[in-house]
């Protein structure tokens, strides 16, 4: 029995997402779970998922990506996630000249491709500003989710946050809801904030060239639209955008299986 | 292992500190390098060196101390050996590269300082490092402001002797550094009862030249798309450089280099031929900082170069022996030392030049440009860098990091995306 499944597993800090593509590239299944306090564990439940789904140990191979790579004992291969974004958001968005900017659970990165290549990239540091945990934990400040504070902000304006770190700007958020604040006005401080820290990374980039938003905020419209209005160039998303990494780590496993075929 | 615990408790060291110092070394020893595979057989001298760091050189140095000779302690590659060794004394390096002397530099300095410097800090006042108890002098420079005032709060417990390091490089800058140069001297005879002369200025040059041949030559093999040592054990062959008696250094090295070379010539390289050739460039890796080697030598790279303090700054660039006068003489030493191109010069075009021949010189696939966190000079350099890297076509990543190990992760993703884009 030959190779038939592609799987590609990307171990985020918050969500950990599967896609399994076959022979031509087109995507079969994807998975999408909380990472929960354990990779292993994630990564064994995920393989259970994958065989119930008819996705076979022995007819697949398995490339993982994301902070949680590492855990996934039953992949073939571990490539990082910048490789991984670039290759899968090509891919979705069909071209191969592209500027991905991904916002993740606990990092934010942009990733320049040209011809297909990874040519360039950034990423925040250590803290968790302009990050998707960062809009998570001030959702919950305002007793809101992510993506309903994305919403609200676009009703909002007039505040803004200068506080770079999550915790100090929680404070900071505090102190809004403790004068009265309007909820929308600290949503779009809130937006405002992560829409900034992109943007002083992207100085640093190419950016004259077609630039897409994946990871999990990929859905949130009004984020993508003051991203599209700061950088000065449409920023496109696609509905597979969050499984951007999985699907890179998919098409790698296919790109070594043909490999292997040629040869 | 011998027992030196006597010795250290003669030193007035913190015991019990610095067993816990101690205890995590054997491990870091045996994880970044006796991991390795097919290493040369002339890194065993560096091995014990390493597995007694805190012995062997130590007693070496109370030892001469006894005889009478003084033991001087610098932190940059700008303070001239050639004088120290001239009036029979000794230098040892004294860079802190370990997070576990930094919590006793933060006690008296702002956590936003580099951790090189709170780390040299931390080893003396905590007392848990055995060079910095043996110098009988310190000797500062002007190369950073953080080592500046951290150097003030030294004085208070050492005694510390001050080189003004011109900032920029025109005629009377390298007049002025000669002027420092002579002065040095006095401060030496003073220290050390021993008259400075032409002849044993003449000698300990070509003693501290011939050191830097024997480094150049290792790294002279590295440039071989054959590699015949990890980046790794040429660190800690380098950063050894900086404590070891400069004769017995030069021999080591030639020693290593011999076999090198052999290992060029019969084909034995340590990796496989895909791996990434990789040059690091920066501020400088104190011992024990391994941290990025390490992560690039297990992510799929081997570095080929460091054009660092603990690199190609140290060694390339020789004094001119051919000098008959003591005058002379300390304008050669000058002009040798100011052609190393700091951070804390102004222009300093010089270090991008370097990089650029040595990403020629090595064959390297990309280039890692590295800063400790807080060092304000080559973190804004980095612009500059990347820039003509790019220009020339080489890739380039930009880092900054500490002596934690709380970013080695993100390091990692880092450093393997980058690797993975050179493929």
């Amino acid at each position: 029995m030959g190779i038939e499944y592609f799987v590609g597993i990307d171990i985020g800090s918050t969500c950990a997402k599967t896609v399994v593509m076959d022979k031509e590239g087109q995507i079969l299944h994807r998975l999408l779970r909380p990472t929960g306090w354990s990779s292993v564990e994630t990564a064994a439940s995920i393989q259970t998922e994958l065989e119930t789904l008819g996705v076979e140990a022995d007819r697949s191979t398995v490339v993982s990506t994301g902070y949680g790579r590492a855990a996934v004992g039953f992949a073939a291969k571990n490539i990082t996630e910048i490789t991984c974004h670039a290759k899968g958001a090509c891919h979705i968005h069909g071209t191969d000249d592209l500027t991905v900017i991904d916002i993740g659970g606990q990092d934010t990165k942009l990733i320049a491709v040209e011809h297909g290549q990874v040519t360039d990239f950034v990423m925040n540091d250590k803290c968790s500003a302009g990050t998707g945990r960062f809009l998570e934990v001030m959702a919950n400040t305002l007793s809101v989710t992510p993506e309903e504070l994305s919403n609200m902000a676009r009703s909002g304006g007039g505040v803004s946050i200068s506080s770079m770190c999550t915790v100090f700007a929680e404070s900071e958020v505090t102190g809004l809801i403790g004068k009265g604040e309007q909820r929308e006005n600290i949503a779009f401080a809130v937006i405002d904030s992560i829409v900034k820290k992109v943007a002083s990374q992207a100085g640093r980039l190419k950016m004259d060239q077609k630039v897409c938003l994946t990871g999990g905020l990929c859905g949130f419209d009004y984020l993508r639209e003051r991203l599209s209005s700061v950088l000065h160039c449409e920023v496109c998303a696609d509905p597979d955008g969050r499984y951007a990494g999985a699907a890179g780590a998919a098409l790698s496993a296919r790109d070594s299986y043909l490999k292997t075929l040629g040869k | 292992m011998a027992d030196y615990r006597k010795m250290w408790e003669d030193l007035g060291m913190d015991m019990e500190n610095h067993d816990n110092l101690c205890q995590v070394l054997p491990t870091a020893v045996g994880d970044v390098f006796l991991s390795q595979e097919n290493r040369p057989e002339a890194m065993d001298f560096w091995d014990l060196v390493i597995s007694e760091v805190h012995g062997i050189r130590p007693a070496e140095l109370i030892e001469a101390q006894k005889e009478g000779r003084k033991v001087f302690g610098t932190f940059c590659v700008y303070v001239p050996d050639e004088v120290v060794i001239a009036a029979n004394g000794i230098v040892t390096g004294l860079c802190g590269g370990s997070q576990f002397w930094v919590p006793d530099g933060e006690k008296v300095l702002p956590k936003s300082t580099c951790p090189l410097v709170k780390a040299s800090v931390g080893a003396r006042l905590g007392r848990t490092c055995p060079f910095f108890r043996i110098a009988d002098m310190y000797v500062g420079e002007t190369t950073c402001d953080g080592k500046k005032k951290a150097y003030e709060i030294l004085g208070e417990d050492v005694p510390m002797y001050i080189m003004d390091v011109p900032q920029m490089k025109r005629e009377k800058d390298i007049l002025k550094w000669k002027d420092e140069i002579a002065e040095f001297a006095k401060k030496v005879e003073e220290f050390t009862g021993v008259t400075i002369t032409a002849e044993n200025l003449a000698k300990s040059i070509h003693i501290i030249n011939e050191k830097r041949k024997a480094l150049a030559r290792v790294y002279n093999c590295r440039k071989s798309k054959c590699l015949p040592i990890s980046g790794r054990d040429a660190l800690l062959m380098t950063q050894i450089s900086f404590f070891d008696d400069p004769e017995r250094c030069a021999q080591m090295c030639n020693r290593l280099a011999d076999e090198l070379e052999e290992r060029i010539k019969n084909g034995v390289s340590v990796v496989s031929a895909d791996t990434k050739r990789i040059l690091v460039t920066g501020t400088p890796l104190a011992v024990p900082n391994w941290k990025l080697h390490n992560i690039i030598e297990t992510s799929g790279g081997a570095v080929v170069c460091e054009e660092m303090c603990t690199g190609t700054r140290y060694f390339e660039n020789l004094v001119d022996e051919t000098k008959t006068t003591l005058d002379e003489q300390f304008m050669a030493l000058s002009e040798r030392y100011m052609k190393t191109n700091c951070a804390c010069f102004t222009p300093n075009t010089g270090r991008i030049d370097d990089i650029l021949r040595l990403a020629k010189e090595y064959q390297v696939d990309g280039v890692i440009d590295c800063s400790l966190k807080f060092c304000c000079l080559y973190d804004t350099e980095k612009y500059a860098v990347s820039r003509a890297l790019k220009d020339a076509g080489i890739p380039v990543l930009s880092l900054e990091t500490d002596y934690e190990d709380a970013d080695a992760g993100q390091l990692r993703t880092r450093i393997g995306a980058f690797i993975e884009m050179l493929s």
